[in-house]
């Protein structure tokens, strides 16, 4: 195995993940209109810094045990 | 359509992307040494990487864009090129076949028909395969330069060059395994991409209850039964009572089995991925694995283009108009990113949708660097020369490939007749295919020369089937009976085109035994084995817990998918 995908898999998604968030935070809420007034940008970017971070302690825990 | 604008959130997503795509190329580079570590992944890809990929290399512009165009024109119908179609053919696979493509270490699906029947046949399907992968890669190409041109307004030569120079750089620097690598990285990328999409649309139409009583009206006004496009098989008991125009006989013979099978079972571009995989009960349970999200795909892909057509006939002008008036179904997907997506998560779902494109193309262009080097370029242009040789060759077929498949976009632009002309001469060739692997599998009297006429034969019934028939409306030419009068008119384009791979398959599997049995078989049983089902020792098994047995697994995916088909039914 010569790079456990899950690390630049984390990696990005965790990029995505604050990218989005961040983004969520700070935007203006009539940008929301078309997504029926949800912030989507707020909940779905903390979906994927989740998924990303647990990609990480995946990866983290894989190497460890290696 | 109207374009938009892209913010810099949008652009810093795509940035990103590209940034991890080429940077796993480049990680990967060092552990290229030898060609098999370029063209098979030197036999390592762990399972759940590998099924993914198995997965993902089918994930290009024909599923994402085209599947959601099919869920807008035929409903829940769609769903049988998954749970009738897909499924039952990636367990086979999985089950029964692996272990020969596996346990023969043939390097491509073409290597596997020289070792089982003969040099002709493995040089008719190589030929054949390395023409297809080019113009397929090269369509994809196409697609994606005119669907950023039409929503974003980028320059069509731009996105052309952009696309193929990172599919380039990743594939020369690491190979088959950089290419599996960032599937699986686009397999997620697809999924979470889009699934906001789906959710938001969902909850738009008032959830599934809401988008099934939204759908009964665009069914009756069509002319069916309100139905027509929420049940899967209510409506299959005649091609005129469903939209798809196909009867049920039509539909698992055709889809279900030929096509299907055909295409899951021998296409090397996706049997590459479980080839690639560390062992045989690896190669084995990667189809198998993959069948499982493969089954959930239809929420994904077939229900946005419900929601489009759902709000289409809402609205009265959701999707863009053809010049015919009909509706624009291949932009169902793309309209309901820029209906429902803000700035942000709307670089998310463009950067999946070029994603899905970008996979397909390296889909194709890595079957095509191993079909080109070992099976045309070193075993008739320069066999016997070092690994290393083989796999500079593989750099250089890389770079071929790509050039290729960018001709084949501008090709597409100028001539796009002929392009459709040389999918329908694929399409022949590819019906029948199926019919030589399974005799050559599991009959171990079949001979080479029964193995290439029957091919031979096969795609010849196809041509000749076509030629005579016409879908209803279809105008004499590409579309049918270009060889004088239609003798039968079919309900509708798929019809007709499922029919067409019954004819072929039949006439190839019937024409290959008469021949075999006039011929003599060349091969000893000592050479058959592992590439003949009798003559092979069955994998051993013994060693792995009962939920890792392929068969196990098997039959519990299909399990799920006859309880799919049930809720739908």
């Amino acid at each position: 195995m010569q790079l456990d995908l899950r690390l630049p898999m984390g990696l990005m998604f965790s990029a995505f993940g604050a990218l989005l968030t961040i983004f969520g935070l700070v935007s203006d809420e009539a940008l929301y209109q078309r997504s029926l007034g949800i912030n989507v940008n707020l909940w779905w970017g903390l979906v994927l810094l989740a998924f990303g971070l647990a990609m990480l302690a995946l990866a983290r825990k894989g190497r460890t045990r290696a | 359509m109207d374009q938009i604008q892209l913010g810099a959130v949008d652009y810093a997503i795509l940035i990103v992307y590209f940034a991890f795509v080429l940077g796993i190329g480049w990680v990967l580079r060092r552990h290229v040494k030898s060609s098999e570590d370029f063209f098979l992944s030197g036999r390592s890809i762990p399972t759940w990487i590998a099924g993914l990929a198995f997965l993902s290399a089918n994930l290009g512009a024909q599923e994402v864009i085209g599947m959601a165009a099919s869920g807008a024109k035929y409903g829940i119908m769609t769903s049988h090129f998954y749970w009738v179609g897909a499924i039952p053919a990636m367990v086979f696979v999985g089950v029964f076949m692996m272990p020969f493509y596996y346990g023969s270490k043939a390097r491509s699906v073409p290597e596997y028909l020289r070792l089982r029947f003969d040099e002709k046949t493995r040089g008719f399907n190589a030929i054949t395969f390395a023409l297809m992968t080019i113009f397929s890669s090269g369509i994809s190409m196409y697609a994606l330069a005119k669907l950023l041109e039409l929503i974003l307004g980028w320059d069509f030569n731009a996105s052309i060059v952009v696309s193929a120079v990172i599919v380039l750089v990743y594939i020369f620097l690491g190979g088959l395994t950089s290419a599996i690598y960032n599937e699986v990285l686009q397999f997620f990328l697809i999924v979470l991409g889009f699934l906001p999409l789906v959710l938001l649309g969902l909850k738009d139409v008032g959830g599934w209850s809401g988008l099934v009583q939204k759908l009964h009206p665009v069914a009756t006004s069509a002319g069916y039964a309100e139905g027509a496009w929420t049940d899967s098989w209510k409506h299959l008991g005649s091609a005129g009572a469903n939209p798809m125009g196909v009867e049920w006989f039509g539909m698992m013979m055709g889809l279900g089995f030929v096509l299907s099978f055909g295409y899951w079972c021998t296409d090397f571009l996706v049997v590459q991925r479980a080839m690639a995989a560390e062992n045989m009960g690896a190669a084995r349970r990667t189809p198998v694995l993959a069948a499982i999200p493969k089954a959930l795909f239809p929420a994904l892909v077939i229900v946005p283009g419900m929601i489009a057509i759902a709000l289409h006939h809402q609205t009265g002008g959701f999707l863009p108009m053809n010049a015919d008036g009909t509706p624009n179904y291949n932009l169902a997907m793309p309209a309901l990113l820029i209906h429902y997506l803000p700035t942000g998560l709307l670089g998310l779902g463009l950067t999946a949708l070029m994603a899905s494109f970008m996979s397909g193309m390296a889909g194709n262009v890595t079957a095509f660097n191993t079909v080109w080097t070992y099976d045309i370029y070193q075993s008739y242009i320069k066999p016997g020369q070092s690994d290393r040789h083989y796999l500079r060759m593989g750099h250089a077929a890389t770079v071929f490939g790509i050039v290729a498949s960018v001709a084949a976009a501008y090709a597409t632009t100028r001539f796009n007749n002929i392009m459709d002309m040389l999918q329908l001469v694929f399409a022949f060739v590819n019906a029948p295919l199926f019919a030589t692997f399974l005799l050559g599998m599991f009959w171990r009297r079949a001979t080479g020369h029964g193995a290439f006429y029957g091919l031979l034969l096969g795609t010849l019934a196809a041509a000749a089937h076509h030629g005579l028939t016409l879908p209803a409306g279809g105008v004499p030419g590409i579309k049918g009976a270009f060889l004088g009068a239609a003798l039968h008119t079919y309900p509708s384009e798929m019809a007709q085109n499922f029919w067409t791979a019954i004819l072929a398959w039949t006439t190839c599997f019937l024409g290959t035994i008469v021949i075999s049995l006039l011929t003599t078989c060349r091969k000893t049983d000592a050479e058959l084995v592992g590439l003949v089902h009798s003559l092979t020792p069955k994998p051993a098994e013994g060693h792995l817990a009962w939920y890792e047995r392929p068969a196990t697994l098997g039959v519990a995916v299909l399990g799920l998918t006859i309880v799919l088909n049930l809720i739908f039914w």
